[in-house]
């Protein structure tokens, strides 16, 4: 290991061998992503399709994050429930996930069960009997899972409003698990139509991390995927964000004990950025903010001026849109949300003032270097990397040179990127004013023993 | 068919992992107890020193050891918070200190490429060693707390556990959160901190887990000088034993939220509990399997009352809590308190059928291995083992130890153990 120490020593370096990754398309359009690694003796296999909350008309956000709920309702040959059932009878772990740009399915199963998870994903993206009984439970299901993420956590509230109020036009406006009033009205036909709409091989990717053969991968995923029909699909209409013209503020009251402030600055992603490298760029001034405990937000604004008990910065590389640079703190005792505001931009401006000195550069590099190998540990976080990029339209080896790509960052691109791109005039803030809570003393205890039933 | 010959395939190759994955344990020259595992394929280390220091040894300062724990590397030796965090950031390292109920632990991952692992060393074991606790640090530290202990109070969920707590604990040490309560935490001092620190992060109180790309003399020699730089000291106190309530109990706490918290359970196992697997097997089948759970099925599946619903039980040195909970609509709650309830008491009634114990076996067995598939989780099992000191082949006997489960056993031991006429439950939301 001797080159690990050249490089993390040496700004300037070009990685050596990364670990493979194998690539096939089948004729029906699906495509196969393999990356064999043999610590242990399991296999995670995940299948992503390409639609999220960021594919949704208005009126029925939330249909991707229900959709993804439904596919575990069953097919005409494997009715609800029996999907769930096979998988843990094999000693399988199983979930989903929707996000902005993508809803995923994964299996984690002893590596000789891979054929068990393919059967039940292929049956799945083409025969799921959508049911409006089903609906009508799921729906309530989704409205319980609405009101613990977001309707009683007063910050995830905030967030939620603070991005309605950042995008004029852009989709990522909406949350993704939707409007209250979407998620009461949309019918079984607008689900059908969504499924039929989306999932088919030739939108899906399927991706493979553990001890397995890339060749036997290949023709499991052929017996089971291969007879699946592609379907036309239409590519989802841009929908741009129209240039911001002045800086946006909003107040939130609810009932909450401290106060909370977010900022969000317009960002390109790396796949809208013009130039590939402004991406990378603000991605190390994120971690030059906050990567750890020796960054600038922890070590000036939480333990030097003491203004915040905590403050964060983090900057959204991987989408399919352009979206934010975030900044959020809380002050601390006797400070207020205003006078983290402006220290918050304080450091903005000092980073379009300022070079960050090599030392400081060199330190997120180090980071950075020493988390590839760390996150190495980890399938599954292995097979969401390459699974996301393939998805919001970049391509996998995108995740082989991320390394590289940071490292070439200098401290002149970093000030560049902080000029062009933190203004004010592209500037938005919510303020969370919290609100009395009714006091929570516990009203009766009702003693004596309560039956059996 | 098809399934079974897979099955006997996989066995044939769990065991090859077990030898791979062989716990060695020695004591070193100063009392502290190690536990070393050698994994190769990442030039990486999870290092974590472990101490008997969890909140319940607070006595009534409650929150003293999370606030000791987590000001370890605000200040040691020469070098301030800027100054550590440097250190190990410079090298790439990942560091963290806390304190749960039962233990205090520092963690370390880092390289194993000698002068990065060296300086990240150094800097642990000056932590270790050498913390401050310097009266700057700590007002700012002890300022962050209470502002987290405020934040809490925004959580119906978090509210809904501190009632649920004291209910089944009262005055025992297990009644309290770790990070305290607004009004002890304020009452603290850096001296508090510094009594506590030398009265407990002993080398004869402390264990020490590697787990990584070390080989055995390099493990040897790292275990040696992490527990020569503390010192010795007495034996602590024996943690009380665990009253049962004698009656049940129901409690509602209004909270302006959409969704009510329910929370039922009862003192429940310990780690060496001669009940453990019986139980554990059996809750995987009323609560602990997720999507195929009892509890999801009846609460969420059949009726769509909550989007989780689960029950487990958490084993500590003593009796840890079983828990059943659920989050529903306000309106709902009674509804799905009944659902709950009537769920267990035909679990209890009548057992598990033979078909869901082959199944839940089926389910812990055959995904054994994904317990430890990284070197994070293997390291957090060992640790695990070594803290609660069970037998070095816990792993090893750990499936034949479920498949020896049976459905009357279970039903045994769940109607020895869970009597729902003495649950308490605690409900937070709002009418």
């Amino acid at each position: 290991m001797r080159l690990l120490l050249l490089l993390l020593l040496c700004p300037f370096f070009v990685q050596a061998a990364q670990p493979e990754v194998y690539e096939k398309t089948l004729d029906n359009g699906l495509k196969i992503l393999v990356k064999p690694d043999r610590r242990s003796p399991v296999a995670v296999s995940q299948v992503w399709y390409k639609v999220g909350a960021s594919y949704e008309p208005g009126g029925i956000t939330d249909i991707s994050h229900m959709l993804e709920h439904m596919m575990f309702k069953g097919t005409h040959k494997h009715p609800a429930g029996e999907f769930s059932r096979i998988i843990a009878e094999n000693g399988g772990r199983e979930n989903a996930f929707t996000g902005r740009d993508y809803t995923a399915y994964f299996q984690t199963l002893e590596k000789s069960r891979l054929a068990i998870s393919f059967e039940l994903e292929a049956d799945r993206m083409r025969h799921l009997n959508l049911l409006d009984a089903e609906l009508q439970k799921e729906r309530e299901v989704v409205t319980e899972e609405r009101r613990m993420r977001t309707d009683d956590k007063p910050r995830a509230k905030t967030h939620e409003h603070f991005m309605a109020m950042a995008f004029s036009n852009s989709p990522y406006k909406n949350p993704i698990i939707g409007w209250p009033s979407d998620i009461a009205h949309y019918t079984i036909d607008d689900l059908k139509a969504w499924y039929h709409k989306w999932y088919a091989p030739n939108n899906a990717t399927l991706v493979v991390v553990g001890d397995v053969d890339p060749d036997a991968v290949f023709k499991l995923a052929e017996k089971h995927f291969a007879p699946l029909k592609p379907s036309k699909i239409k590519p989802v209409k841009p929908q741009t964000e129209v240039e911001q013209l002045g800086p946006r503020k909003m107040t939130i009251k609810l009932p909450a004990k401290l106060p909370y402030v977010m900022l969000g600055y317009k960002t390109p992603s790396l796949k809208t950025a013009q130039q590939e490298w402004e991406a990378y760029a603000l991605e190390v001034l994120a971690a030059i903010l906050d990567g750890g405990n020796s960054a600038r937000l922890s070590s000036r604004l939480v333990r030097g001026q003491q203004l915040a008990v905590s403050a964060g910065a983090g900057y959204d590389l991987y989408a399919r849109m352009s979206s934010l640079f975030m900044l959020d703190a809380t002050p601390s005792v006797g400070k207020t949300v205003f006078d983290l505001e402006y220290a918050l931009k304080e450091q903005i401006y000092q980073l379009q003032r300022e070079l960050v000195s090599d030392e400081e550069l060199q330190r997120v590099k180090a980071q950075v270097l020493a988390n590839n190998i760390y996150e190495k540990d980890s399938n599954f976080y292995q097979a969401m990397q390459l699974g996301m990029l393939e998805t919001i339209g970049l391509n996998w080896q995108k995740a082989d040179e991320y390394v590289k790509k940071i490292q070439h960052i200098t401290p002149e691109q970093i000030r560049q990127v902080a000029r062009k791109y933190l203004i004010e005039d592209h500037l938005s803030i919510a303020y969370l004013d919290p609100q009395p809570i009714k006091h929570s003393t516990p009203s009766r205890k009702v003693a004596g023993g309560h039956h059996a039933h | 068919m098809r399934i079974k010959v897979l099955l006997i395939f996989f066995l044939t190759f769990s065991s090859s992992l077990w030898a791979a994955a062989k716990i060695e344990h020695w004591q070193t020259e100063h009392g502290s107890r190690v536990y070393y595992v050698h994994t190769q394929n990442l030039p990486l280390v999870d290092i974590t020193v472990g101490f008997d220091a969890g909140s319940i040894r607070d006595g009534d300062k409650h929150g003293l050891a999370a606030l000791t724990a987590a000001m370890l590397d605000t200040g040691a030796g020469r070098w301030n918070a800027d100054d550590i965090a440097k250190r190990f950031e410079s090298v790439g390292a990942q560091f963290g200190s806390s304190a749960s109920v039962e233990m205090a632990s520092l963690s370390l991952r880092s390289l194993t490429e000698k002068p990065l692992f060296d300086k990240a060393v150094t800097t642990l074991k000056t932590i270790l060693s050498q913390p401050t606790f310097n009266p700057v640090d700590f007002q700012r530290e002890q300022k962050r707390t209470l502002a987290a202990l405020k934040h809490r109070e925004e959580s119906p969920g978090a509210v809904a556990n501190l009632a649920f707590m004291k209910a089944l604990y009262h005055d025992h040490p297990y009644a309290y959160p770790s990070l305290g309560y607004r009004e002890t935490v304020a009452q603290l001092t850096p001296q508090d901190l510094r009594d506590f620190y030398q009265r407990y992060y002993l080398a004869n109180n402390a264990i020490i887990v590697i787990v990584g790309d070390l080989n055995r003399s390099q493990a040897q020699q790292l275990a040696s000088s992490l527990s020569a730089a503390l010192p010795t000291g007495q034996k602590l106190e024996p943690i009380p034993d665990v009253p049962m309530p004698k009656i049940g109990s129901m409690q509602h706490i209004p909270f302006p939220s959409t969704q009510t918290h329910i929370l039922a359970g009862l003192p429940g196992s310990a780690r060496k509990d001669p009940d453990y697997f019986p139980l554990y097997v059996g809750n995987h089948i009323l609560g602990g399997s997720g999507l195929v759970s009892r509890l999801f099925k009846e609460v969420r599946e059949k009726r769509g009352l909550a989007y989780s619903a689960y029950s487990y039980f958490s084993p500590m040195a003593r009796k840890g809590p079983f828990i059943m909970g659920l989050q529903t609509r306000n309106d709902q709650t009674q509804k799905a308190l009944q659902v709950m309830k009537n769920t267990l008491s035909d679990f209890i009634r009548n057992g598990p059928s033979e078909e869901e114990l082959i199944a839940a076996k089926k389910n812990i067995t055959g995904g054994f291995v994904m317990r430890f598939d990284t070197n994070r989780k293997l390291s957090q099992y060992v640790t695990m083992i070594g803290f609660y000191q069970l037998p070095l082949n816990y792993l090893e006997t750990f499936q034949d130890r479920v498949n020896a489960v049976t459905t009357e056993a279970i039903k045994d031991a769940f109607s020895r153990r869970i009597n729902p006429a003495l649950l308490q439950i605690v409900t937070v939301g709002g009418q």
